[in-house]
């Protein structure tokens, strides 16, 4: 356990030198929410099951998805895509490093960069749009949890698919910019066609983005949302094992 | 030989079919500094991460410390060290960061902070890994195969990049690991370090092992023997013939050759002198493991 925090340690300590991930986790997330906030401004919504919400209360925990989603898509593949390629992965191995130890340090990180990242936004939103504090506390740390678990276990996974640091970026950013537009982040969903609300569907920040509203704004654990979180992860983390190379 | 640490019993290692190695076997007594000499490409590496449980064997039977280095890779990585030929730190951290790290993350650490000071990088401490020189990097790779205060050491190819003068430190650094007690297997593609730093030396080429000796039984068997050049104004010097340490004589002009086994420079230099002849540029020319090396395998080792 000590291994593992001190490799957690030495990689944030990392991580604010090579400021990559934490323009993806920190600066975009803050950027969308300022400039959809400018483009759709901050009325209260005037029909439906978020009658009376503000427009930005509405979208926060949406960009706290967005916060945790390029961990998974582009930080964490070309990361460990890099280690590989490099011969970090291998050093590891031959100093009998454990894998776990290794994957495990990397979850530590995520959920470190997710956590500032979520505060960031949460204190943007209440700081320029008056976004109240979430409404069931539990449950939205549960969904935070589970979907940073679940973009982690992602991220493993195209580190394994994926054979270099390159090919990581550039799949990592298509899928980061698909998901973004269609998972309701970027605008209200009824304005996307059949189609693209189908793609939304099948990728897993749109369920991330609906768990993360129901307990921030409405009766608590979106159960449905999170339930396909959960299996997204799992299934993710056993893909993930099977695929992943330290060479 | 006391018990063996490594015993390598007809290995064989092949990529997509192709035989790398090809029925190596050996054995690395405790407190030997082993080499594996060979030109690049030649299977040396392929052997040793084969011993470091770093690859799959494809046959024959590897045996390092008693462990099987497939089954208990962990057991036995926390018992030897390895400096690999390909492998990195990420860019941004910091030398002091990175022995620190592995350090912790070994139990039973050496101390690293000594480590440091030992392999000279005291003051790159707070450097990162990527303003290391070449030389710098390798110092801190060995530097992290020892954190682990290991009984095996694998050097593979350490003094590659360096300079002149810091391959002569590096050497005297490799016989202080083996006078702490530990025992180094050195992959080299250096015919003088070989000759100089290993206790045994194995020749690998194509794969194949050609001759394990100690680097003076090498020569002695395979290089066939010693030189003995001078230039004399005697028209006939056929009688050094008769000296038993001489086999051949090739005289042109002024020149003359004479190869030879054992003391042939005294004995040719005090028959010379008998006759009153004193050559100023009595020469010898001793046979290295490049000799050997170019005698068992019909080729130059760079090529």
């Amino acid at each position: 356990m000590h291994g593992l925090l001190k490799l957690a340690w030495v990689e944030i300590k990392l991580l604010t030198r090579e400021p990559l991930t934490l323009m993806f986790s920190f600066a975009l997330p803050l950027l969308v929410l300022l400039v959809l906030g400018g483009i759709f401004g901050n009325q209260r919504i005037a029909h439906g099951q978020f009658h009376q919400v503000l427009t930005m209360q509405f979208y926060v925990p949406g960009y706290i998805g967005l916060v945790v989603a390029p961990i998974g898509t582009i930080s964490l593949p070309v990361h460990l895509a890099s280690y590989r390629e490099h011969g970090v992965l291998r050093r590891f191995r031959a100093s009998g490093v454990p894998e776990w130890m290794v994957l495990g340090a990397q979850f530590v990180v995520s959920v470190g960069i997710a956590t500032i990242g979520g505060l960031l936004i949460y204190a943007l939103g209440a700081l320029v749009y008056g976004v109240g504090p979430p409404k069931h506390v539990g449950p939205l740390l549960l969904a935070f949890i589970v979907g940073v678990f679940a973009f982690s276990a992602i991220g493993v996974l195209l580190a394994g698919v994926l054979p270099t640091a390159r090919a990581a970026q550039a799949a990592g950013l298509l899928l980061w910019f698909t998901m973004m537009f269609v998972s309701g982040t970027a605008g209200p969903l009824d304005l996307l066609p059949g189609w693209l609300l189908l793609i939304g569907k099948a990728l897993p920040l749109y369920h991330l983005v609906f768990a993360l509203e129901g307990p921030w704004n409405q009766t608590g654990t979106n159960a449905q949302q999170l339930l396909t979180a959960v299996v997204v992860g799992l299934v993710a983390t056993l893909l993930a094992l099977r695929v992943f190379r330290w060479e | 030989m006391s018990r063996p640490v490594i015993v390598c019993d007809a290995l064989q290692k092949r990529y997509d079919g192709v035989p790398a190695v090809k029925n190596a076997s050996f054995e690395v007594a405790p407190g030997e500094i082993f080499g594996l000499l060979g030109p690049n490409g030649t299977g040396k590496t392929s052997t040793v991460e084969c011993l470091q449980g770093l690859r799959h064997a494809d046959g024959g039977h590897v045996h390092v410390l008693g462990l099987d280095p497939q089954r208990q890779a962990r057991e036995l990585r926390r018992r030897i060290g390895c400096q690999l030929q390909q492998s990195a730190l990420p860019d941004r951290i910091r030398c002091g960061e990175a022995l620190d790290l592995f350090a912790s993350l070994t139990p039973g650490a050496a101390d690293w902070r000594l480590l440091l000071e030992q392999w000279g990088l005291a003051e790159k401490r707070q450097a990162s890994f990527h303003s290391l020189s070449g030389g710098q990097r390798q110092r801190l790779f060995v530097a992290l195969a020892l954190v682990n205060d290991p009984e095996i050491v694998f050097l593979d190819e350490m003094t590659t990049g360096l300079d002149p003068a810091a391959r002569r430190v590096a050497w005297d650094l490799i016989r202080e690991i083996r006078e702490r007690g530990a025992t180094v297997v050195l992959v080299t593609h250096f015919m003088d370090e070989a000759e100089r730093l290993c206790d045994r030396v194995a020749i690998m080429d194509n794969g194949r092992i050609v001759a394990i000796d100690t680097p003076r039984g090498l020569v002695e068997a395979h290089a066939g023997g010693v030189r003995v050049t001078f230039t004399t104004d005697l028209p006939d010097v056929s009688r050094l013939r008769r000296l038993p340490e001489v086999d051949e004589i090739v005289h042109e002009g002024a020149c003359v050759l004479v190869r030879g086994s054992g003391a042939v420079l005294a004995r040719v230099a005090h028959a010379l002198v008998e006759r009153g002849v004193t050559p100023c540029d009595l020469g010898l020319d001793q046979p290295t493991l490049e000799d050997v090396f170019l005698r068992l395998t019909g080729h130059e080792m760079e090529e």
